[in-house]
């Protein structure tokens, strides 16, 4: 549409035009009170982008502001490109998480791998050397066609950006269920690097600095991505494929390593990242956070497509492009390190004293609106919350047993289910060792990457258990959030910070919006009682199709630090003759649990309790003793309880098997998901001192040369069975449903 | 000695192997920019892995039109090493310095992996420090390294022990006849899919890949001490 044919003002107001923006009424009445004039086509869809619930958290915002954002570890919180936290040596580690799910569920490929590229560029936007990825995604069962189209696509776009762009993916999580069928879950993670003297910010200080474009041109895809981020999927959906944004790996490359030099250039005032409304939100919160105003040509900026309108320009959100402020004068300097990758690198407007974003096109002023208006003053909505019907009803449900008959069939049964089953045939795509820093690979309970010219480790994972969080939000967010603690410490380090991405239906609905405020309740009071801050994230609503929303999902991410190397500890059992212990106490918990899952085909009850007095107090002892060097292994219990734990203790140990036996009911002390419980394994040597530090840590086996997994219960043997056999139904899964017919 | 890492748009293997040579082989090493015309200083080239411009086009067809390339071209004829491993090997058969081509792997997936590799030749500038038939692991990480040539090519690199690597057990990418690297007739050029730099420390798994250069150095010390 060329600017002549755009909407009038008043055709915008008569025809409620704003409405196919996502603007209300109210709010289209609070741009004109802000102006104190009808806005123009272009100024309505600044104001529409950056009041999205994308971009500007209008609806989740009252709840945000419950989390615990600092500590002394944290240098960054909330509010920047990505959260930043102190690991000593002046040195510090950057990281956040980002959904990209709308973009995902339309076009599978496209939408994870820019999902990826987008998280990197708020990373290095930071001035960090971005050293990881991570992911959490949510798939239905793979039983239908669509559904493992969309898995193999989403996995193969963040292979496809992360192994070119050359940044190794080194962790993630993946659970399937049918909530999730038409509403993929793509959360990409990436972690940094940064020396404390390097680190940036996006600001556009400095009245009469120049405002540079670089990177790669502007088209017009993406156009209102984040508006689109911002409703529910539904079958018209497929027709806003053009808000999908295509990626670049190979641009985003060349711009990560330009960016790079430039930070080390004192010529630079602020530098961000064009993610969610493009140049819109980078240039109007650069202003902000300034206090300035920022005046644009945008006659000047770099295109790749003839004819387009500032609006289209403004909303695009093509990928890799940043937006730096340059001191006046110095421009050359940065355009040459540009020149040296062949980037683009435009002066295109100036730091201002009047707080506006100006925009000027073909010599006409197009747009002139408060900079502080567009990325501070977006309405905040106190969602009306409602505890939905069936939490009471669950929560009267008393625990019980599940009668089952055949343990090993049950065993191999819950090794197959796609979440808890091997997810290898994912990782086999992704480079999870370049950059030649990966000390734990994916397959342990969290990643560790040294931190090169040092003797620390930097341990990172994502986690969280829906089905929990759906029957209990509250407790299932503070189980989220010690789950991955636990995946830390068992690992051998020690939890910093945490970043997440909350993943609901629409806020709109009463229960929805009281799923997240329980949510974030539990996630805070984990965050709090295990000293682990929120330093980032995202929000990403909206998450259903045809009005059925997803399991809510807070996905966490985090990293610890692992103080001396020989800390690092893996889940995998090592010799044969080591003493196996269970730490923590086990009860009758099977709500949202893989064994109800796959006994009943859904769940329903009570989510597992926690206590998060006790979880803090056995993470601190698990940590004692792998610091004392008493641990040969250790692995959190989860999906699937005891006997799934110990099964995968064994997954990758050449030749070696378990005998245990274990105490109480065989179903509760097989099955379970009772929180708070490790398995680790011991040297005999050292058995001695470590029950003096983990006093109520139970003996319960020894390790084997068998490659048997034997387990006993009070009246005889339970299962038994070879390594291999579980090894395989568990490595087979995935691969045979990719590989079946629909 | 003195090594080159070439570093190509989109090379991303560049500091694995800077980081081999510099920290774990302790010998001197250098970046060396695509658009560089002069390789006189060094006395071995290492072409890296990663995706030079995005390998957009064929791998490594648009790598061989630097600069950079030209000179390789000229070192290797004056008999000094090149490495390439990865998508430097397969800048390094864009170039005609090595023979065939790697074609995408037969399951059309990205894979990344600790294989089994058997030492075919260890009687090279490449391998001196390996036993003969000796199984070494190292890490694939490529979507394209099936190697593929002609039967007239196959039968030269038989007949003249250019096969230096082999894939040992399972083959991961439907390599004709196992292969895992190949030299140049004269034996001062190998190319090779595994990535002996993400070898170097036991740390990170395993130590496996730096007899490859430590045999590059023990070559180049004897021929510089007589």
């Amino acid at each position: 549409m060329s600017a002549s044919l755009e909407p009038t003002q008043e055709q915008i107001k008569e025809q409620k035009l704003y409405a196919s923006m996502g603007m209300s009424d109210e709010e289209f009445a609070m741009v004109e009170n802000i102006l104190g004039r009808v806005p123009n086509w272009t100024e309505t869809g600044l104001f529409s982008v950056m009041w999205s619930e994308h971009c500007s958290y209008k609806n989740s915002k009252p709840v945000l502001r419950k989390f615990p954002t600092k500590g002394p570890q944290v240098l960054q919180g909330p509010g920047e490109g990505a959260g930043i936290v102190d690991i000593g040596d002046e040195q510090a580690v950057v990281f956040k998480m980002e959904s990209h799910n709308h973009p995902s569920a339309i076009e599978p490929y496209q939408g994870a791998a820019t999902g990826v590229g987008g998280i990197i560029r708020d990373v290095f936007s930071m001035g960090a050397r971005p050293i990881a990825m991570l992911n959490s995604l949510r798939f239905g069962e793979l039983q239908s066609k669509r559904g493992k189209y969309l898995f193999e696509e989403v996995v193969a776009g963040i292979a496809g950006y992360g192994n070119c762009i050359g940044i190794p993916t080194v962790g993630g999580e993946i659970q399937f269920d049918p909530c999730y069928e038409g509403n993929p879950l793509v959360n990409a993670m990436c972690v940094g690097l940064i020396d404390h003297k390097d680190i940036q910010r996006g600001i556009a200080a400095g009245v009469g600095n120049t405002v540079m474009y670089v990177g790669a041109k502007t088209g017009r895809d993406g156009i209102h991505g984040a508006t689109f981020a911002s409703e529910e999927l539904s079958e018209a959906s497929e027709e806003k494929r053009p808000a999908v944004q295509v990626g670049d790996p190979f641009m985003e490359k060349l711009l990560l390593e330009a960016c790079l030099e430039v930070v080390k250039s004192d010529a630079l005032v602020g530098i961000q990242d064009m993610g969610a409304a493009g140049l819109t939100s980078s240039s109007a919160e650069m202003a902000s956070k300034a206090g300035s105003g920022v005046e644009m040509n945008l006659d000047l900026v770099p295109q790749r497509e003839t004819g387009m309108t500032a609006y289209e320009m403004m909303l695009s959100e093509s990928q890799e492009r940043m937006l730096l402020v340059v001191k006046k004068g110095r421009e050359d300097e940065i355009k040459t390190i540009f020149d040296k990758y062949g980037l683009d690198a435009v002066a295109i407007g100036r730091v201002t004293d009047d707080k506006m974003l100006r925009l000027v096109h073909k010599g006409e002023v197009v747009a002139e609106v408060p900079a502080d208006a567009l990325a501070e003053d977006a309405p905040v909505y106190h969602k009306p919350s409602k505890e939905p019907a069936y939490f009471a009803e669950f929560q009267a449900i008393e625990n019980s047993e599940p009668e089952i008959e055949d343990y090993k069939e049950t065993l191999l049964g819950l090794l197959k289910a796609p979440t808890v089953a091997s997810k290898e045939w994912v990782y086999d795509q992704y480079d999870y060792q370049v950059r030649t820093n990966t000390i734990v690979a994916p397959g342990s309970d969290a990643a560790v990457l040294r931190v090169r010219g040092t003797n620390k480790g930097l341990a990172m994972t994502t986690d969280c258990n829906s089905r929990y969080i759906f029957l209990d939000p509250e407790m299932g967010g503070k189980i989220a959030v010690a789950e991955a603690a636990r995946n830390i410490v068992a690992s051998g380090g020690r939890p910093l910070a945490i970043t997440d991405c909350l993943n609901f239906g629409n806020p709109e609905k009463p229960e929805i919006f009281w799923q997240i405020e329980k949510s974030a309740d539990g996630i805070s009071a984990a965050c709090t009682a295990l000293n682990a801050p929120v330093i980032g994230g995202n929000v990403s609503l909206y998450n259903e199709r045809s009005g059925e929303a997803v399991y809510p999902t807070p996905t966490i991410g985090m990293v610890g630090l692992v103080e001396d190397l020989s800390h690092v500890t893996t889940q995998q059992v090592k010799a044969a003759g080591d003493v196996v212990y269970l730490v923590g106490e086990t009860a009758t918990e099977f709500g949202g649990s893989e064994l109800q899952k796959l006994i009943f085909g859904k769940i329903f009850g009570k989510a597992p309790h926690i206590d998060l007095e006790v979880e803090a107090s056995r993470q601190e002892a698990i940590l004692t003793a792998i610091r004392e060097g008493l641990l040969q292994s250790a692995h959190d219990v989860s999906e699937g309880g005891v006997a799934v734990a110990l099964a995968e203790k064994t997954f990758g140990a050449k030749d070696l098997g378990v005998h245990v036996t274990l105490e109480g009911s065989a179903v509760t002390a097989l099955f379970s998901e009772s929180q708070s419980r490790f398995i680790v394994t011991v040297k005999e040597e050292n058995a001695a001192a470590f029950e003096k530090v983990i006093p109520e840590a139970k003996k319960i086996g020894i390790v084997t040369d068998d490659a048997l997994i034997s387990i006993n219960g009070d009246a005889g043997v339970l299962l038994e069975g070879t390594v291999e056999e579980f090894r395989s139904a568990w490595k087979g899964a995935i691969p045979c449903l990719v590989k079946s017919e629909a | 000695m003195k090594f080159a890492v070439l570093v190509f748009p989109g090379s991303n293997c560049d500091i694995d192997m800077y980081h081999a040579i510099k920290d774990e082989l302790g010998e001197e090493v250098e970046y060396v920019w695509h658009d560089a015309t002069d390789l006189s200083e060094f006395d071995g080239v290492l072409v890296p892995g990663g995706f030079s411009y995005g390998d957009y086009l064929r791998c490594g067809a648009m790598a061989n039109q630097s600069n950079v390339m030209a000179e390789v071209k000229k070192f290797a004829e004056a008999g000094k090493p090149v490495l390439g491993v990865c998508n430097g090997f397969q800048i390094l058969t864009e170039a005609g310095l090595l023979p065939g081509a790697l074609l995408r792997n037969q399951n059309l997936k990205f894979m990344c992996r600790t294989v089994g590799l058997k030492v075919e030749n260890n009687d090279t500038l490449f391998t001196n420090q390996y036993e003969a038939g000796q199984i070494i692991n190292l890490p694939i990480a490529h979507g394209e390294g099936n190697y593929f040539c002609d039967d007239e090519t196959l039968a030269e690199l038989k007949a003249n022990n250019r096969i230096v690597f082999t894939y040992s057990g399972e083959n991961p990418n439907g390599s004709l006849e196992d292969i895992a690297g190949i030299m140049n007739e004269r034996g001062n050029v190998l190319g090779m899919m595994p990535h002996p730099e993400r070898a170097v420390e036991a740390l990170l798994g395993s130590d496996d890949g730096l007899k490859i250069f430590k045999s590059i150095v023990k070559m180049w010390r004897e021929s510089h001490v007589s």
